[in-house]
């Protein structure tokens, strides 16, 4: 095997994947800002964005393009190190977890980068370095607005990602597998196959804990922008902003993602017939992220701001008991009912 | 086979170099960062072993709990950074002996792989390749088998560290208004909205 076969053409192929995967998710990421904006206009009977393009289509990229062309302020109290590398960590774990979902399937194999065996383990990881990102933003920032913020996003996070292992286990538990392409695959069938009907509690207390992740509305604690201004983020401006931005939009859209491989049954169709088969898996898993979103909007729209010991108090007192009761009483059925994957073979 | 080599230096090197700066940086919160840096590198050579589950559980554990409290109370903490160094001529015996006892121990397992005929060949021994056992299921099958005394053991060790850590710091404050939200869910309009007829001119 010589050095471009070997070497530059697999180099090559992984880039080219790369691409397919980001450079989608950037354009979703601006259409979702719009998505957001349309749709908490339509709720509170205004028009949203409508003068940019049609339908207001390219205001994201023109506040976009005003953020790149800004200057930078760093402050002069700031750690500068720490307080430049905060947004690009963000991004950047955004963008990675991007990695293991699988996008669709062919004759020829599962449409995604790395078909690793650990591929929740690593999601799961991979959210909870993002907790960094906020942390160091808040401590470099040297302002109190910004730490508040950043204290409040880290323990946050860390109490809610507590439930979300607990519920991933019950999903473990019913898929048999840790590699989400084998998840998606043991809800094959139609969309009562999927496993929001026999785990719909834990489908709603994973929807929930990922508002919370992902420091959205009812738990947007940390940017409260009535209170802190904006939270970890008040001193960043122009494009460090945007980056803190694009994460964290991209982290929604990934949560959801998540949450459709858990529980939607990823890129599979909700009925099991030929025209519907036809139409790509990436096309279904589109929909169904899109449908997530729409929610995490709905969500913002109605719901007033939780206060922090009542977002403390769902988060380890509710959540995390029903939980873990769930996991216990999920596997005592599986065992006695003799429906969990793998117990006969494994004997 | 380059790739992988090239790879595992990258992470050794990076991995001792944060270890250093961990040790040598002048400011603890970058310790913290630094260190974090140390456990994903060390996850990375995980990895390259082809033990993706630890590397995984490295990370959630270690990166994603257990470093973000560090880095929370080194953060709150008033630190005297000129204060700090202050002690440092005090416990350099105690550090240099603790770190030596550690090399020493480091040395010797090392030197039981290489020397000791028996460990040799335990450790060369071939993981089975055609059993088609992820990590995970490998890893799971030996700790609920055959060691799961030691594993209930660990986890109760664990456990009865959380109880004393919350039994030394829980104190019961009087005169603190709480929120009791099964007060509040059973309050019906009937026990707290009464209505009155006001007629004018008179008030309630």
């Amino acid at each position: 095997m010589g050095f471009w076969e070997g070497y530059v053409l697999p180099a090559a192929i992984l880039i080219g994947w790369i691409l397919v995967i980001t450079v989608p998710l950037m354009i979703g990421m601006a259409l979702m800002t719009w998505f957001e904006r349309k749709v908490l206009a339509a709720m509170m009977l205004r028009k949203g964005p409508n003068v940019v393009g049609p339908f207001g289509l390219l205001q994201p990229f023109a506040d976009g393009l005003k953020l790149l062309m800004k200057e930078t302020v760093i402050p002069s109290g700031a750690n500068r190190a720490v307080f430049l590398f905060a947004p690009i960590l963000t991004f950047t774990l955004a963008l990675v977890a991007w990695a293991v979902i699988p996008l669709g399937q062919s004759e020829s194999g599962i449409w995604v980068l790395s078909n690793i065996n650990v591929g929740v383990l690593y999601i799961f990881a991979i959210s909870s370095l993002g907790v960094y990102g906020i942390i160091m933003a808040g401590w470099a920032s040297n302002s109190r607005y910004a730490f508040l913020g950043s204290l409040r996003s880290a323990a946050q996070m860390v109490s809610y990602e507590v439930s979300i292992g607990f519920v991933i286990i019950t999903v473990l538990l019913a898929a048999g597998s840790l590699n989400l392409s084998e998840i998606v695959l043991a809800q094959k069938g139609g969309f009562w196959n999927w496993h929001w009907i026999p785990l719909a509690p834990m489908f709603i207390i994973f929807f929930i804990s990922a508002l919370a992740e992902t420091n959205r509305h009812p738990f947007d604690l940390p940017e409260a922008e009535a209170e802190l201004v904006a939270g970890y983020f008040v001193e960043y401006s122009a494009f460090p902003f945007a980056l803190f931005f694009l994460g964290e939009y991209i982290n929604m859209i990934m949560m959801s993602g998540i949450t459709v491989v858990l529980f939607m049954g990823g890129w599979l169709p909700p009925l099991d017939v030929a025209w519907l088969n036809w139409i790509p898996g990436p096309i279904w898993l589109a929909l169904k992220v899109a449908m997530l979103l729409f929610v995490f909007v709905w969500v913002r729209a109605t719901l007033p701001r939780y206060r922090y010991d009542q977002l403390m108090r769902l988060g380890w007192k509710v959540f995390l008991p029903i939980s873990l009761a769930a996991v216990v009483v999920y596997a005592g059925i599986m065992l006695y009912a003799g429906w969990l994957p793998g117990w006969r073979e494994a004997r | 086979m380059i790739l992988q080599t090239i790879a595992f230096y990258l992470f050794a090197v990076v991995a001792i170099a944060s270890a250093v700066m961990v040790v040598t940086a002048r400011n603890p919160v970058h310790s913290v960062l630094f260190l974090v840096l140390t456990f994903f590198n060390a996850s990375g050579l995980f990895v390259l072993t082809g033990a993706e589950f630890l590397a995984m559980i490295l990370v959630i554990v270690y990166v994603g709990a257990v470093a973000v409290l560090f880095l929370f109370i080194v953060m709150m903490l008033d630190i005297n950074f000129v204060e700090l160094r202050e002690g440092f001529q005090r416990y350099l015996p105690i550090g240099g002996l603790i770190s030596a006892i550690l090399l020493a121990e480091i040395i010797f397992v090392g030197g039981l792989w290489a020397l000791v005929a028996e460990v040799k060949g335990a450790l060369s021994e071939k993981m089975p390749e055609e059993s088609k056992l992820t990590n995970t299921e490998m890893l799971g099958q030996l700790l609920y088998t055959k060691y799961v005394y030691l594993f209930q053991l660990a986890g109760l060790v664990l456990f009865v560290a959380m109880i004393g850590a919350i039994v030394l710091t829980l104190r019961q404050r009087t005169g603190v208004r709480k929120q009791r939200v099964s007060e509040q869910v059973y309050r019906r309009r009937a026990d707290s909205v009464e209505i009155k007829k006001v007629q004018p001119g008179e008030g309630v």
